[in-house]
């Protein structure tokens, strides 16, 4: 997993709500056996007309050239639905190492976390005030300080994030690595409940 | 102190905590599918080691299956690919596959309880977010990604922080034609989509004991549509019922000793949540949803919401779903017209769904126009319904009855809902695109899915009985 601190960038806003990881990722794009190349059909339906990859839809911001960035900026409620982990890889894929959002998806938060994509919770007021910018803007998202700034304003908000999860995360350790390191006490655990 | 039941089971599983951050959690069953596994294997095999606890592991092909002539090759190449990387995974690493062809095999949490390998007390995970379905029998059960589907191969644990705790009582006496389908697509109605967010909800009150295992299966299995890390149901007499004599199901002098601890798993009087729901059964009628998330549900008799009569969660997806749909704010959604029906998927594709089905469209048959698909659950069902003769009422409706797979419920495999047609579909999600790109979903009842079967169009099924 790839390491993360500090992302100052600019931003994409997708401002729909409840996006649900069927439009992140369509179930006929979960068929691969590796985790590389899903990025490329990221909103899939939402970007191309009749599934037809050249035939782009102009109004998706996907696919709007004044939109750029490593930051993903969406509506509430993003990543309900599927537990699909195909979701976090098609974001990380596509370039994004931040998603900003007012609420998240219990299983999308966590996925997103287990691949060094960082799900930043803002408040709704805050969430409305990044998609008033205009396409210059840039975010600061700070995970040390756990703060996320609107580089143009100075408006800041301070997010949450689970002290571990952060620690992983700053250091690109995923959980496996501790699990593995436990593996004598949940032998003993396994031995003390027979 | 007071405990609830979902404090009762996690306080059970807890290997150790990390200061300031989550549990390791031991995870007692462990299902897996094609679809949301092969990373986890190639993942194991980079770090150079074996699943640690093959024997706790149970795994079935659905996602992907083709649900007519399995016994012939699966023509979709990278679908085959899959359920070929799920058997050499299974052989490498010695666990038990009940794959296509197995009499066994079918919808990953249609199987585990269908074989008793889903008891009260346990923890259980799949990389699918149904898994919730398991939370009917008193189980901590839930969806994880396919990351951790790699931890809990290689330690049979995972790192989770206690979710917050939610109670939804649904008191009182259910009407005619209204069944655990509809409380569901009720409390959605009510609690929105993202109602229960980091909540680990408990369905109890008198209307939820008084339904079977598989009518409760129907609730906990929708509870992800809420939002909610995983939905349970005190276990009780229904259940130790259901789980007798099941293939994997205690024996003996240990079924004795099981029942006895099963019976402590319930919430102490006194026990807190963090927040509580009150529903009261007799005020719901047979639901339908009308939009793109599952809690855009509505009774039956009901008009689509407007923009000022909508909740606040939904009202800004208003316009944008009701485009896609096809269909009018304020209008009626009863004679609304429909191309397919789909009676399947986790949800609802059990025997007593299909018996349910089965009695009310005896002697009838399906409109014009209208395309009938039966998907059971699993090859177990699948048997069963031919044995009673299931099939035969089906098949003189003009339904037609396919072999066990997800099928329609997800745009996956071969079976597909077409652009711009609409499904009443039995299933649990109406997203955009969830049953092919374009397709329309409406969510319903298997009851209120065969009226509309006979009719061809929304019908509310209370007046199609007698
Ligand atoms: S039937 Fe549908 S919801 Fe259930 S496991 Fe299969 S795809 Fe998921």
């Amino acid at each position: 997993m790839k390491a993360l601190t500090t992302i100052q960038s600019r931003f994409v806003p997708v401002n729909i709500e409840n996006i649900d990881t069927d439009q992140i990722i369509p179930a006929r794009f979960l068929k691969a056996t590796t985790r590389d190349g899903f990025g490329k059909n990221l909103f899939r339906d939402w970007r191309y007309y009749n599934d037809d990859a050249s035939k782009t839809r102009a109004d998706f911001p996907l696919n709007m050239s004044q939109f750029d960035g490593e930051i993903l900026v969406a509506g509430k409620n993003f990543g309900c639905g599927s537990s699909r982990e195909h979701a976090a890889w098609a974001i990380l894929d596509y370039g994004f190492r931040v998603v900003v959002s007012s609420f998240f998806a219990d299983i999308f938060r966590n996925n997103a976390l287990n691949n060094g994509v960082l799900p930043v919770q803002v408040s709704d007021e805050f969430l409305q005030r990044i998609f008033l910018q205009d396409n210059n803007t840039e975010l600061t998202v700070n995970l040390e300080q756990q703060t996320i700034r609107i580089n143009s304003t100075g408006e800041q908000e301070h997010f949450d994030i689970n002290p571990y999860k952060k620690t992983c995360l700053l250091n690109g350790y995923d959980d496996i690595d501790f699990l593995l390191s436990n593996k004598a006490a949940i032998e003993t655990f396994e031995k003390q409940r027979v | 102190m007071a405990k609830s039941l979902f404090e009762k089971i996690w306080e059970k599983h807890v290997v150790k905590t990390i200061d300031d951050g989550p549990s390791v959690l031991y995870i007692d069953k462990h299902f897996i599918h094609e679809v949301t596994s092969p990373q986890a294997f190639t993942g194991l095999n980079k770090r150079g080691i074996k699943v640690f606890r093959p024997q706790q592991v149970v795994a079935t092909a659905d996602h992907n299956v083709p649900t007519l002539n399995q016994h012939l090759p699966i023509k979709e190449e990278l679908s085959r690919l899959q359920v070929d990387a799920l058997i050499k995974n299974c052989a490498e690493h010695g666990i038990e596959l009940y794959g296509l062809g197995h009499p066994f095999q079918g919808i990953v949490h249609v199987i585990g309880p269908e074989l008793g390998v889903t008891q009260p007390g346990m923890t259980i995970v799949c990389g699918d977010s149904h898994t919730s379905t398991h939370g009917a029998f008193g189980s901590i059960a839930f969806g994880i990604g396919t990351s951790e589907v790699e931890m809990v191969f290689a330690s049979q644990c995972l790192l989770q922080s206690k979710p917050k705790l939610m109670r939804i009582n649904v008191d009182g006496v259910l009407n005619k034609g209204v069944v655990s389908k509809d409380i569901v697509l009720y409390i959605l109605s009510k609690i929105s989509a993202s109602g229960a967010t980091g909540y680990a909800v408990e369905f109890a009150g008198s209307a939820i004991r008084s339904l079977s295992m598989e009518a409760r299966m129907t609730i906990c299995n929708m509870s992800i549509e809420m939002g909610a890390r995983c939905g349970m149901i005190a276990p009780d007499e229904t259940t130790f019922a259901y789980i007798k004599g099941r293939k994997f199901a205690p024996q003996g002098a240990e079924w004795d000793k099981k029942v006895a601890e099963w019976k402590q798993l319930f919430s102490d009087t006194d026990a807190a949540f963090d927040q509580e729901v009150f529903i009261n059964a007799a005020a719901i009628e047979p639901m339908i949803t009308y939009g793109t998330n599952p809690g855009m549900g509505i009774g039956v008799s009901e008009t689509i919401p407007t923009t000022e009569t909508i909740n606040d969660t939904d009202r800004s997806g208003l316009a944008k779903s009701l485009a896609y749909m096809g269909l009018e704010q304020g209008a009626a959604i009863k004679g609304q017209k429909i191309d397919y029906v789909f009676i399947g998927s986790c949800t609802n594709s059990r025997i007593e769904d299909l018996r349910m089905v089965a009695s009310f469209v005896k002697g009838k048959k399906k409109a014009d126009g209208v395309e009938v698909w039966i998907v059971p659950g699993s090859k177990q069902v699948e048997a069963q319904a031919i044995q009673e003769g299931i099939d035969k009422i089906f098949e003189e409706a003009g339904f037609q009855l396919r072999q066990p797979g997800c099928s329609a419920c997800l745009g996956m495999n071969e079976d597909k809902i077409p652009t711009g047609k609409y499904c009443i579909s039995t299933s649990n999600r109406n997203f955009e695109g969830r049953q092919g790109a374009g397709a329309r979903t409406l969510l319903a009842s298997p009851l209120t899915a065969a009226a509309a079967a006979v009719t061809g169009v929304i019908t509310d099924v209370r007046e199609l009985l007698n």
